[in-house]
């Protein structure tokens, strides 16, 4: 098969020979852009495109970390393919990530600070974890200035931001109940700013990849939604796009761990799958190189993308939620037999009093 | 008393077409509704498809509640007296104490029924009441719908609460408030067999046939 970018990009092409230099085979390069467009719904055509793009520029990027479990960055060293992670790193200049660059102290926050001076809206910050407000945001400081604080300055400065994760995209599970931090999303702390949130739990490294792959394609961030996340990754539900789906609509089901329908691979809707309130494409990309994502390895959907899913898609192992005001134990179902029987009761005393009731004929008085 | 067994169309056929198509889709929609909430039904094998149909048959069947609920609420503009909107706002003094004899009376605290052709103050209020749930279930299940069906049909009859609402509490309401309607059918059923049997007009017939039968005691003629 014959793509045009065999032109651009044929064996003997200068970027072809840095990219050898860097153990990258030509054939890796072409899957990671052809990757790139079908996940990003572009057709072939624009492959050259993508080729060129990340090829030819080089941004820098620093990434920023506050309230969080490095969840995020663990999650994009274990980019799906390592010549994609090498490509990642070796196409954008990451210039300032606490966990894996080997300056530290004062040296790192001048690496930081040359970023945020010399490229000013040029550079793409990411950031990963909540920002704190309680208290002057005395809950997460580095080098002595407030999460805040180092956000309004760096994202302030940069071309866009990208927030990965659910923490720095809407607060996370620092901000669930009762929130003792004051924790926020970075929108939310800094607004103004231009971003893209790429929730989740943590998010998937491929959809960081494409969004900057995008920006350097076309010089602009993807088209996104009301959350500000891009239609791309968060357009569709888990639950569209199941593969246990089928189950779901003939009405097999999950009833117990461990039971038949469980090793049949049945749909777990009745374990608490929040598949259909979860915007995400896990089912198609998938974890860990496509090996693999919740619901394959038979565990529900907890919605890990969704604003506040630690409060509303809670209990994790239940249909519904519990009822506000009530125990915990009180279900929907409970309530509703409950008045149901209340109804029931009122209306057999009702029909019993009047049976037994005097007969007068006083309706008029 | 000069009108004693005097027969009045009171129900027009909208009114009782609309009730109808109401009871069957609120039937349809809650053992739907439950299933989907809760699959109680469980296939033997993957060719069936009862959740597909039970979600078919729930989203049919809420398009024609919509169409019913809109045809009725039309007819409170344009209906007789007693379809009129107007009997949804008891707030007069007079329909206030209206409203407190119909209490009395469902709760054995009076034995004077209170006598009237159309809905007493207490039943317009209940309908007001009743009528707000619906809303409720419409705009909460188009909510949901939209979720899987993006477009602005769907956004406008309830894809815009997802702003502000969490899809899981939507759904919790929207279940929630399927057990007060069912509560409500009984009370409304129960109620009209009472208030039957103690005014002698007809009632229960009256939504079949339209026509209720004069006491001569009656407020609204």
């Amino acid at each position: 098969m014959n793509f045009p970018s065999d032109d651009a990009l044929n064996e003997s092409s200068e970027t072809m020979e840095i990219l050898g230099h860097k153990g990258i085979s030509r054939r890796d390069f072409m899957k990671f852009c052809t990757g790139m467009a079908a996940l990003l719904s572009l057709p072939a055509s624009f492959i050259p495109k993508i080729a060129e793009a990340v090829s030819s520029k080089r941004p820098y990027v620093v990434w920023l970390e506050f309230q969080d479990c490095a969840g995020d960055s663990e999650s994009m060293l274990r980019a799906s393919k390592p010549t994609i992670a090498q490509i990642v790193l070796d196409v954008i200049s990451l210039d300032y990530h606490e966990t894996i660059m080997a300056p530290s102290g004062k040296q790192a926050e001048k690496s930081l600070m040359d970023v945020v001076n010399n490229q000013k809206g040029q550079y793409i910050a990411i950031v990963e974890g909540a920002i704190p407000l309680k208290d002057g945001g005395v809950y997460c400081c580095i080098g002595g200035k407030t999460a805040l604080d180092i956000a309004k300055e760096v994202c302030g400065n940069a071309a866009f931001t990208i927030n990965v994760g659910s923490c720095s995209s809407w607060g996370g599970i620092a901000s669930a109940k009762p929130n003792p931090t004051g924790a926020v999303g970075l929108g939310e702390a800094v607004p103004g700013i231009t971003y893209v949130n790429l929730p989740g739990c943590p998010m998937n490294v491929e959809n960081v990849t494409a969004t900057i792959v995008h920006y350097l394609t076309f010089g602009t961030l993807p088209a996104v939604d009301e959350r500000h996340r891009p239609y791309f990754a968060h357009g569709k539900t888990v639950h569209d796009n199941c593969e246990r789906r089928s189950h779901f609509d003939a009405g097999q089901f999950v009833r117990q761990w461990g039971d038949e329908g469980h090793r049949q691979g049945w749909c777990l809707y009745e374990m608490g799958c929040k598949g259909p309130i979860a915007h995400f494409n896990c089912p198609s990309i998938r974890w860990n190189g496509g090996t693999s994502w919740p619901v394959q390895g038979g565990h529900g959907c907890i919605a890990c993308a969704t604003d506040n899913n630690w409060d509303v898609a809670y209990p994790f192992y239940g249909r519904l939620p519990n009822v506000p005001g009530f125990g915990i134990e009180k279900t929907a179902d409970k309530i509703g037999a409950g008045l149901a029987a209340a109804t029931a009761a009122g209306l057999i005393l009702h029909g019993v009093g009047r049976a037994i009731s005097p007969k007068k004929d006083d309706d008029n008085k | 008393m000069a009108n004693e067994g005097k027969r009045i169309y009171a129900w027009e056929f909208p009114v009782r077409f609309t009730h109808w198509i109401n009871a069957l889709c609120i039937f349809a929609l809650s053992i739907t509704g439950f299933y989907i909430g809760n699959p109680f039904m469980y296939a033997i094998s993957s060719k069936q498809y009862i959740m597909g149909w039970m979600r078919f048959i729930h989203f049919v069947a809420a398009y024609m509640f919509l169409m019913s609920v809109i045809i009725r609420v039309y007819w409170a503009f344009v209906g007789n007296k007693y379809a009129c909107y107007k009997v949804w706002f008891p707030f007069s003094g007079e329909k206030m104490s209206e409203f407190v004899n119909a209490l009395k009376f469902y709760s054995f605290m009076s034995r004077k029924p209170p006598y009237t052709v159309g809905h007493h103050a207490l039943a317009g209020f209940t309908y007001l009441i009743v009528y707000m749930m619906f809303l409720f279930e419409i705009i909460s299940g188009f909510a949901l719908y939209s979720v899987n069906h993006k477009g602005a049909i769907w956004y406008a009859l309830g894809g815009w609460l997802t702003a502000s609402m969490a899809l899981q509490m939507i759904r919790l309401y929207h279940h929630l408030v399927m057990y007060v309607l069912l509560a409500f059918t009984l009370i409304h059923v129960y109620f009209a067999w009472y208030s039957d049997s103690r005014e002698k007009n007809g009632l229960m017939l009256s939504i079949f046939t339209g026509y209720k039968f004069l006491t001569g005691k009656e407020s609204d003629i």
